[in-house]
């Protein structure tokens, strides 16, 4: 497990034995001098800024999300900072399962986390066009109204009471629906359905995606994933008004946000 | 006639296992003798004990697997896997589910004798073939400060283990055979920092539990071993520390191993994969005194490099270059690591004269490689870069061939990495 639990494994650039001490040392001093010197091609000059220290995330995630071989890796720019980092967290501390994003966040503290959520909140880049509407005419419309209103017979709020009226989010904890694929929102709202996925109890999104039934999911996803993203997509400012259900998010976040403890 | 001959053979044999069974007893009897601590030495107040026990537990990296990813500290609950099966830590927090009932005497014969309270014995995935060696003054620190925890209602959960790894006596006889309560001696001819790292590093650290090989029982060859072994199950391995070839610090100033040990980074090297953990739950908290001892200590090791041990991959070849190999380094490793595996100092490690990029099992670089990873947050360190996954960019063989290049390449002539090798480790947890 790994939680498993562990040296031990040091990585080093010593010297290999004893005797090399003074080779090395001379290696180091001309790699230091050409690194002082800017004789690496501009094209990987290094720059010590955020972005370079958290290429860990880009090379999956890409600019705006990216599609590989094992699923769809969201886009993550743009996204409220308090939901990307109740995200973290949550994959941090294993609320949420996928073993290559526990494993690097495994050892980061929340201080971190703020500072790397904080720098993807901060980009704003351009939406490509929704993908062709999929499923049928009345499937879409069936997930239109369930967006727009809910399910007041089954307490089944409309996403819009929550991720907002253009469903662009609101800041700082909730995120927007528009601009994934429809894959995604399928999988996502299936797991949370399932338990797989989980955030901080109360955990209102499970309690939203338990009233929903596979075909509800289905028509949701195939609306949401048909609609263009609006120019200014960056989430307005929560309204004071209280949210339809308690969302352990959004309370324990702005409770954790001085904490660092892990 | 026949019929006695049978009746002879068969007390010859009665006989053999009744000695055996009182050997096995016999070796798995408690040390019982009084452990007290100094009566001269003066009583530390409550709050003194418990912070003393805090920093205890920390160094001993209880933490790791007593806790749950996210969940309250030291309420058990993680499973640990083992070649044997799997091992649930139990919850130390003092709730009924976990230690309320227990005494600080029971406590130590936890640790001391490897004995639960109720006298059964205790798996050895608990390394108290390490934490035997305690002072009793310290156990008594630890458990004050468990003590002193909100106690969290969590039931432990029964170990899962194979058969016949179930069963008590199979447990019994592996302690007979490789367990035995003992105390901490220290060397007059060493100096009492040199005494005090060796106390941090063979007993409450147990670095031999992952930095030696184990035998088919699962047994180590004890706490002064350090000589390399890969982890099981996890598949991470963790290096020699008598080699200066693969993780030795004998050429290293003390400053360098402490800063590793302290803030996961130095000039000579970065943790990851298990031993990060390592930093992220233990050694970073510790103070500068401790670590300096285990530095000392650890730079004293005899120098033992181990040819034969290395052998153990499938790795017949020598190094080879591959154009492939070139072209995928040159693709996804150069834009951080260097044309010229120089890397970046305080970002990227340079691969070339990288030891770790030599050690044989490669089962680390797979590893880095496929999952990627950060340096633990540390406040030496608190905003680490990042090496980012390759599991969904490349395949096994795409894996070994830019491994391969590596470990042909500015002077390092390491054999090669097969694409057998890869799968075998990417696939362990």
């Amino acid at each position: 497990m790994r939680g498993l639990p562990d040296s031990r494994m040091a990585t080093d650039r010593g010297a290999r034995a004893r005797g090399r001490r003074g080779k090395l040392a001379r290696c180091v001093l001309v790699v230091g001098s050409i690194v002082a010197a800017g004789a690496a091609p501009a094209a990987t000059a290094f720059e010590d800024t955020i972005a370079q220290r958290v290429l860990a995330c880009t090379g999956c995630h890409g600019k705006e999300g990216r599609a590989a071989p094992d699923g769809y890796y969201p886009r993550i720019a743009g996204k409220p900072a308090g939901y990307l980092f109740n995200q973290l967290r949550n994959f941090r501390d294993e609320r949420r399962h996928y073993e290559l994003m526990n494993g690097l966040l495994e050892l980061l503290d929340d201080t971190y986390l703020h500072e790397i959520a904080d720098h993807f909140a901060s980009l704003d880049l351009p939406y490509p066009p929704p993908l062709a509407p999929a499923g049928s005419a009345a499937l879409r419309e069936a997930g239109e109204a369930l967006v727009r209103r809910g399910d007041p017979a089954r307490g089944l709020p409309a996403c819009n009471d929550c991720h907002g009226a253009q469903m662009t989010g609101l800041a700082p904890f909730v995120p927007g629906l528009l601009g994934l694929p429809r894959d995604y929102l399928n999988a996502q709202l299936g797991a949370w359905r399932s338990g797989q996925r989980r955030a901080q109890p109360p955990d209102c999104m499970a309690q939203v995606a338990q009233r929903l039934s596979l075909e509800d999911i289905g028509a949701v996803s195939a609306w949401l994933a048909a609609q263009p993203v609006p120019a200014r997509a960056t989430a307005p400012a929560a309204p004071t008004t209280p949210l339809p259900l308690a969302c352990g998010g959004v309370a324990a976040a702005a409770g954790a946000a001085s904490g660092t403890s892990r | 006639m026949k019929l006695a001959k049978a009746s002879i053979a068969f007390a010859v044999v009665a006989a053999i296992v009744l000695l055996a069974a009182i050997a096995v007893v016999w070796l798995n009897r408690d040390d019982d003798a009084q452990h007290a601590a100094d009566a001269a030495a003066p009583r530390p107040s409550d709050s003194e004990l418990v912070a003393r026990g805090e920093y205890l537990v920390r160094a001993g990296s209880c933490y790791g697997c007593h806790t749950v990813p996210g969940g309250a500290p030291y309420a058990g609950g993680r499973a640990i896997e083992t070649p044997f099966g799997i091992v649930s830590a139990p919850n130390l927090t003092p709730d009924a589910t976990g230690l309320a009932a227990w005494s600080s005497d029971d406590f130590w014969r936890a640790l001391h004798n490897g004995r639960s309270r109720d006298g059964r014995l205790l798996y050895p995935a608990f390394p108290y073939p390490n934490y035997t060696r305690l002072m009793r003054a310290d156990a008594d620190a630890m458990f004050a400060y468990l003590r002193s925890l909100a106690p969290v209602v969590q039931q432990n959960r029964p170990h899962a283990l194979a058969f016949p790894f179930d069963q008590p006596v199979a447990l019994a006889v592996w302690r007979a055979l490789f367990f035995r309560p003992a105390r901490f001696e220290a060397d007059s001819a060493r100096s009492p920092q040199w005494n005090r790292g060796a106390y941090l590093v063979e007993t409450l650290g147990h670095c031999n539990a992952c930095h030696s090989r184990r035998n088919v029982f699962g047994a180590t060859a004890g706490p002064l071993d350090l000589a390399g072994g890969l982890i099981p199950i996890q598949n991470w391995y963790a290096p020699s520390l008598r080699d200066d070839a693969e993780a030795g610090v004998g050429d290293w100033p003390d400053g360098e191993i402490v800063a590793l040990l302290k803030s996961g980074v130095s000039a000579r090297g970065s943790v990851q994969g298990p031993m990060a953990e390592v930093v992220a739950r233990s050694t970073q908290f510790l103070n500068d005194d401790d670590l300096g001892a285990m530095a000392t200590y650890l730079r004293s090791l005899p120098d033992g490099a181990d040819a034969p041990r290395r052998a153990t991959g499938d790795n017949d070849g020598g190094a080879v270059r591959s154009e492939a190999g070139a072209k995928l380094y040159t693709t996804h490793c150069a834009a951080c690591h260097g044309d010229r595996g120089e890397g970046v100092a305080g970002a990227y490690p340079a691969l070339a004269g990288n030891r770790a990029v030599a050690i044989t099992p490669p089962a680390n670089l797979v590893h880095i490689v496929v999952r990627g990873g950060f340096a633990p947050t540390t406040p030496g360190n608190p905003r680490p870069f990042g090496m980012p996954p390759f599991a969904t960019v490349l395949s096994d063989e795409q894996v070994a061939q830019v491994l391969s290049h590596l470990r042909a390449s500015w002077g390092h002539n390491a054999p090669q990495v097969s694409t057998l090798e890869v799968k075998r480790y990417r696939g362990a947890r």
